[in-house]
């Protein structure tokens, strides 16, 4: 059956691409060798977010366990633009699907330098912006104000031709108005959600566990709340929505395509399984052809408008 | 710049393994002191190397109509060995939480979901220092668990080795019978149930008097107090040491970067990937927030 999808303009095999930060392709390859690459898990790579200067990250602990599903406080530790350039990328340019760049800065200086050095790579296909991050000048989140996030596009679009999607918080009252913001600002796609703020206390000294005090929630704890920001958002833009939180089968999957995503990410579960990408993606060829739907694109139903509750 | 992962490789003869979890099957649960020794059979995997570990959940009852344990546990592979059906790997487990809990009550005949091995073995005492030629282990509570395949596999290559096993009470003790029956063992218990009086340090400072000490390596596996003791201590007397350690971690092979341990001279390291086995000069202090849990 084909599974193939174009999103933003590149043909992808299938629907199933990594969240950023749930994969380190690099790592595992170290860990499972070349045969990783045989059966890559995924149609597109995003990487973790890299940022303009080197991070080491947060203090530990980082993560913990919680019902089906865990919080991190990783804190983005990534070599920085030039050393994700001259370490990283040749290595990522080895994986048999395109590259997506997850990028994150807090200016719109640094926020264009890295969209600039970045894009113009030719092993780079598309760029994801992570913007659930301060903006220095204004104080405010990116991600939670939708003129701060179309003033964003507005500064980094001009200077890429290639796709641009915009990695959305679940953290606002209102992710649909975010997600138009964007398609103003000319992104041509939009994937969500991040994790949930979450916090979790030591039960012994009865002080917030996690080293930086509060992470993000992942896994599927969220996955209902995902799904709805999912189809809000699907309902309320018209470029494609890649949908993401706590999918860990190919009925998960194909819950998202229905409530409107033109393609999934498998995050959390992959840390369970290396392998969970490809069985998503096997489940979800069982799943549709013995379904009623003879089509990825026959899944999708027509939005559902936002109602009250 | 900061330190960030990999960005000092180092060679290592770890093993690779197979993408991907696989099932294997349990084949013995059985009662080992105050913890249990469960057995399955891995029909896939290559064989690992001392300090090695997998990454750990049952077929059943693990994250499906139960909220917790949902993420797989890490487990230093405690023996490997040649059985029907393929490599029969021992695990070493004590019930503190909802996930040792679901794996110290398997049955045979149940699913065991491994990925592995994972992470950077122990190193040779040749490989740490050339002209070093013998080992001292010192295992720790359940963390003797990887000191009985290194045992095994530094014999096999005729390495002089001498080990100390220690324990804080009767309760939370066990597994010498039966991992390291072949063998000389010095003990040390808090309470005095066996063996000398105290931890199991005293017993390594004592022999690290002697005039051999830096003719040997030292390998250990316990609780961060313990392995910090014994960093502070070879440190001290100047003997090279390495520490298979242990941090909360989802994934096991680099993609979480939730198991971070700082590194001496700044940054973090991966402790998936960069160890669980470290050089005791990597690191300031053994004693990092979230890990023994």
């Amino acid at each position: 059956m084909d599974l193939s999808v174009e999103i933003a303009g590149l043909e992808l095999e299938h629907p199933v691409l990594n969240g950023s930060g749930t994969f380190d392709a690099i790592a595992a390859r170290r860990a499972f060798g070349d045969a990783l690459l045989d059966d890559f898990p995924f149609s597109m790579f995003v990487s973790k977010t890299i940022t303009p200067e080197p991070r080491a990250g947060n203090p530990p602990p980082r993560i913990v366990e919680t019902p089906a599903g865990m919080i991190n406080s990783i804190g983005l530790p990534n070599k920085g633009l030039d050393g994700f350039l001259a370490q990283d990328l040749p290595v990522l340019g080895e994986l048999p699907v395109p590259l997506c760049v997850s990028v994150m800065a807090t200016s719109h200086g640094e926020f264009a330098r890295l969209v600039d050095g970045v894009a113009a790579q030719d092993g780079v296909s598309a760029l994801e912006l992570n913007i659930s991050c301060p903006n220095v000048e204004s104080g405010l989140i990116v991600g939670e104000q939708a003129p701060e996030t179309l003033s964003l596009l507005r500064t980094v679009r001009p200077i890429t031709a290639k796709p641009l999607i915009v990695k959305l918080s679940p953290n606002v009252a209102d992710p649909a108005s975010i997600a138009r913001a964007a398609e103003e600002g000319g992104a041509d796609a939009v994937s969500l959600v991040n994790t949930l703020k979450a916090t979790a206390i030591d039960p012994g000294t009865l002080r917030p566990w996690l080293g930086a005090g509060r992470g993000g929630l992942s896994g599927p704890a969220i996955r209902a709340v995902a799904l709805e920001q999912v189809r809000s958002v699907a309902a309320s833009v018209s470029i494609p929505v890649i949908g993401m939180g706590g999918i860990e089968s190919g009925a998960d999957a194909l819950a998202f395509l229905a409530a409107g995503a033109a393609a999934v990410a498998v995050g959390t579960a992959s840390f369970r399984d290396p392998e969970a990408g490809a069985r998503v993606r096997a489940e979800l060829e069982g799943a549709l052809a013995r379904s009623d739907f003879g089509s990825l694109s026959d899944i999708r139903g027509d939005p559902v408008p936002s109602t009250s509750t | 710049m900061p330190r960030t992962a990999d960005s000092k490789p180092r060679s290592d003869a770890r093993v690779i393994a197979p993408p991907g979890r696989r099932l294997c099957e349990i084949v013995e649960n059985r009662q080992a002191g105050g913890y249990r020794i469960f057995s399955a059979v891995d029909a896939a995997g290559p064989e690992p190397r001392a300090g090695q570990f997998y990454m750990l959940s049952a077929a059943d009852g693990w994250g499906q109509r139960t909220g917790r344990p949902y993420l797989p546990r890490a487990f230093s592979v405690a023996e490997a060995t040649a059985s029907e059906g393929g490599l029969r790997l021992d695990f070493l487990v004590e019930d503190v939480g909802p996930g040792t809990e679901r794996l110290a009550g398997l049955r045979s005949g149940e699913g065991l979901s491994v990925t592995g091995p994972l992470g950077r073995p122990f190193s040779h005492p040749s490989e740490l220092v050339p002209g070093i030629a013998g080992a001292i282990l010192v295992g720790g509570g359940i963390g003797l668990a990887p000191l009985a395949i290194l045992r095994r596999q530094l014999a096999e290559r005729s390495v002089p080795l001498r080990t100390l096993l220690g324990f804080r009470d009767r309760e939370h003790s066990g597994g010498v019978d039966e991992l390291f029956a072949c063998c000389e063992v010095r003990l040390a218990s808090e309470d005095g149930h066996v063996g000398h009086r105290g931890y199991v340090t005293d017993l390594l400072a004592v022999l690290l008097e002697g005039d051999d000490a830096r003719s040997a390596a030292v390998y250990a596996c316990g609780p961060p107090a313990m392995l910090e003791a014994v960093r502070a201590l070879c440190v001290e007397r100047g003997v090279v040491a390495e520490l298979a350690m242990e941090a909360p971690m989802a994934c096991g092979f680099g993609a979480c970067f939730g198991c971070a341990v700082p590194l001496a001279d700044g940054g973090y390291m991966r402790l998936c990937t960069d160890g669980p086995v470290v050089s005791s000069a990597e690191i300031e202090t053994a004693l990092v927030p979230g890990s023994g849990h």
